[in-house]
C-alpha cells in the first residue's frame, strides 16, 4: 500500500521547470466578440510567424509568446487598427521574417522576376523553333 | 552527345549537393530586433516583486547608458548569465530588468538564489514590452543610451567573453 501511494505520487506531473506560471494574456485564447473582427484577426494571425516555433503561425502555436502576440493582434484590431497596419507594426520590430506574406522587396524581387524571365525565355525558344520548322516546310 | 543535355543533370547535382551541404550546417534560429537605433517605446511597468521599483522608459533617460535585461525566473540560460550580470554591475553598469510572465515570489526566489544585479525590475506579464522592442525570447539584453535610444541587442545569455564587448559598447554610446 505504501508503495502504491509512493507510486501514485511519483506519477503526479509536477513540472519542476514549467515554462511560466502565469495565465495567458486575455486575448491569447479568447476570440473577439465581433465575428467580423475575429475573422480579420485570424486571417492576419495565420500569416504571422511564431518566433519561438518558427515553422508555425501564431494562430497554430501554443507557445506562451505566440499567445501574447495573438493578444496584441486581437486587441489592436479591436481598437480599430487595420490588419495590414498591425503587420507593419510587427515587421518594424522583428523584420520581414515575422510575416509569411510574400512581399516584393530589394531582397525578394528575384523570386518574382526569375519565373517571368524563364517563361519569356521558354516562349522565345518555342517560337524560334516553331518558326524555323515552319520555314523548313515542316520537314 | 551534345553537352547541353547534361545541363539538367548538372543542375540537379548542384541542388542536391547544396541541400546536402545545408543539412550539415547549424541552423541559426535567432531573430534579430529591427528596433536597433530606434527610440525605446513608451512603457510603464509595475514592480515585478516588492523588493525593487518597477521600470519605465523615463528610467533610461539621462545619465550613463544602461542595460535593459529581458529575463524570467523560469528561464534556464538566465541562471547561466547571472554571474556576468553581477560582473557588469560591479563595473558600475546600471541594469534594469524586465521580468517576462513571472510571479513575484518566483522573482524573489531567483534573486535570492542567483544574486540581484538590478536596480529596477518591471513585470511584463503579457510580453508586451518584449514584443514592442523586438525581443524574440529570454534572455536578451539591450544597450539603451542616455537619450532613450536602443543601440545594441545581445541575444541569448551573456557569456564571460561577451562582458568586455558589452562594456565597450556602453562606453561607445555614451
Amino acid at each position: 500500500m505504501r508503495w502504491l501511494i509512493a507510486f501514485l505520487f511519483a506519477m503526479q506531473a509536477i513540472p519542476a521547470l514549467a515554462q511560466d506560471a502565469l495565465p495567458p494574456a486575455p486575448y491569447a485564447y479568447k476570440q473577439l466578440d465581433d465575428p467580423a473582427l475575429e475573422a480579420k484577426a485570424t486571417a492576419l494571425m495565420e500569416t504571422l510567424r511564431c518566433l519561438r516555433c518558427q515553422s508555425q503561425s501564431i494562430n497554430d502555436s501554443d507557445a506562451p509568446m505566440a499567445g501574447d502576440m495573438r493578444h496584441q493582434v486581437r486587441s489592436r484590431i479591436l481598437a480599430g487598427e487595420d490588419p495590414e497596419d498591425v503587420r507593419v507594426w510587427l515587421i518594424e520590430r522583428y523584420g520581414d521574417y515575422v510575416s509569411y506574406q510574400p512581399e516584393v522587396s530589394s531582397t525578394t524581387w528575384p523570386l518574382f522576376a526569375v519565373p517571368i524571365a524563364l517563361i519569356l525565355l521558354a516562349l522565345l525558344v518555342l517560337f524560334g523553333r516553331l518558326g524555323r520548322r515552319h520555314k523548313n516546310g515542316d520537314a | 552527345m551534345r553537352t547541353i543535355f547534361f545541363i539538367p543533370l548538372a543542375l540537379f547535382l548542384f541542388f542536391a549537393g547544396l541541400a546536402g551541404y545545408m543539412l550539415t550546417q547549424e541552423k541559426d534560429q535567432t531573430v534579430a530586433s529591427a528596433m536597433i537605433d530606434k527610440s525605446l517605446p513608451e512603457f510603464n511597468l509595475e514592480p515585478a516583486y516588492d523588493g525593487l521599483p518597477g521600470a519605465s522608459r523615463r528610467d533610461f533617460i539621462g545619465g550613463e547608458p544602461k542595460l535593459l535585461n529581458v529575463w524570467a525566473s523560469w528561464c534556464l540560460p538566465c541562471i547561466a548569465e547571472a554571474p556576468q550580470l553581477e560582473t557588469l554591475k560591479e563595473r558600475g553598469v546600471e541594469i534594469i530588468g524586465i521580468a517576462i510572465r513571472d510571479k513575484p515570489e518566483d522573482v524573489a526566489n531567483f534573486l535570492a538564489r542567483h544574486g540581484n544585479p538590478y536596480t529596477r525590475i518591471g513585470a511584463d506579464d503579457i510580453s508586451a514590452l518584449q514584443i514592442e522592442i523586438g525581443a524574440a525570447g529570454v534572455p536578451e539584453t539591450f544597450v539603451i543610451d542616455g537619450d532613450g535610444n536602443i543601440r545594441y541587442q545581445h541575444i541569448g545569455d551573456i557569456r564571460e567573453n561577451d562582458v568586455p564587448k558589452l562594456l565597450q559598447i556602453l562606453e561607445d554610446v555614451r
